[in-house]
């Protein structure tokens, strides 16, 4: 995961790569640029679904990384539990990935793997002629 | 509603640090359609290669827009609300350093609620870069996402 991170938007959100012992993920550290509702105060949603594409998008750019970045076909984004003013940390599953499409699934937490703040299912275009 | 709500109403959407950052503006609000737009911006390019806006920005843009008609169709209600789900499709990619501009109804409002359409144009051609559905709920304590007082 080296490429998303350097794109502007990324750079933007201030999205940085991290390990731990299941492997790679993203970790989006808090910032109060990043709030959507100052009186909770709570982490934009659009925010939230931003990084999980971003996750997304690094985890397929990782299996391939001399091709062009996919681009994003379609994505649902389920929002489970309030996101504080806390850092946050996502990591992607591949659960297909063809010849010109994959099937993603992401999640973001907290304080806890075990309780995601919000998931993303969606479908990116490997292809560039797409 | 009121001159005086829909101006509130913008100015708390307004107020959103995220949306501050992006640079949204409101355009339109009514109880029947809510209307923003962001300009381009250096930070927002998802891929240096095209230039062109990352999805992350239309998904922010498209949840902004679609809890501000939310609350719109709700005359200002009170208390918080917040996004269950937001689906998008994505059916063509933005021009390369162009800005955006959503649209959003409140199509189906019940006491605990709201259900949205919207959709984000480049100002290029017919066909959307963007649709979306969205579903809040209404009055919330803890409000879950990027949604509005």
């Amino acid at each position: 995961m080296s490429r998303l991170e350097d794109t502007p938007y990324a750079r933007f959100l201030g999205v940085r790569p991290q390990e731990d012992a299941e492997g790679p993920l993203l970790v989006l550290p808090m910032s109060p640029h990043l709030i959507g509702n100052p009186s909770l105060p709570a982490i934009h949603g659009g925010v939230l679904g931003g990084f999980l594409e971003i996750t997304a998008l690094a985890r397929l750019a990782a299996e391939r990384p001399d091709a062009p970045l996919p681009k994003p076909i379609d994505v649902n984004i389920e929002y489970v539990r309030p996101a504080g003013p806390k850092d946050t940390y996502a990591r992607a599953e591949i659960r297909r990935a063809g010849r010109r499409v994959a099937n993603v699934r992401v999640e973001a937490w907290q304080d806890d793997p075990q309780k995601p703040v919000a998931a993303l299912h969606g479908h990116f275009l490997l292809s560039a002629e797409g | 509603m009121t001159d005086a709500a829909a101006e509130m109403i913008s100015r708390m959407m307004q107020a959103t640090p995220q949306a501050g950052a992006l640079g949204f503006e409101v355009v339109e609000v009514s109880p029947e359609r809510a209307v923003m737009r962001a300009a381009w911006k250096p930070e927002m390019v998802g891929d240096p290669a095209t230039g062109v806006i990352a999805g992350g920005v239309v998904t922010t843009l498209i949840d902004h827009v679609s809890g501000l008609a939310v609350n719109a169709a709700r005359q200002g209600g009170m208390g918080a609300i917040a996004t269950l789900d937001l689906r998008i499709d994505y059916l063509r990619p933005a021009g390369e350093r162009l800005g955006l501009t959503a649209s959003a109804t409140c199509y189906r409002l019940t006491r605990n609620v709201a259900f949205v359409r919207a959709e984000a144009h480049d100002g290029q051609g017919d066909t959307p870069v963007a649709t979306a559905q969205a579903a809040f709920m209404l009055g919330t304590a803890g409000a879950v996402s990027g949604s509005v007082a």
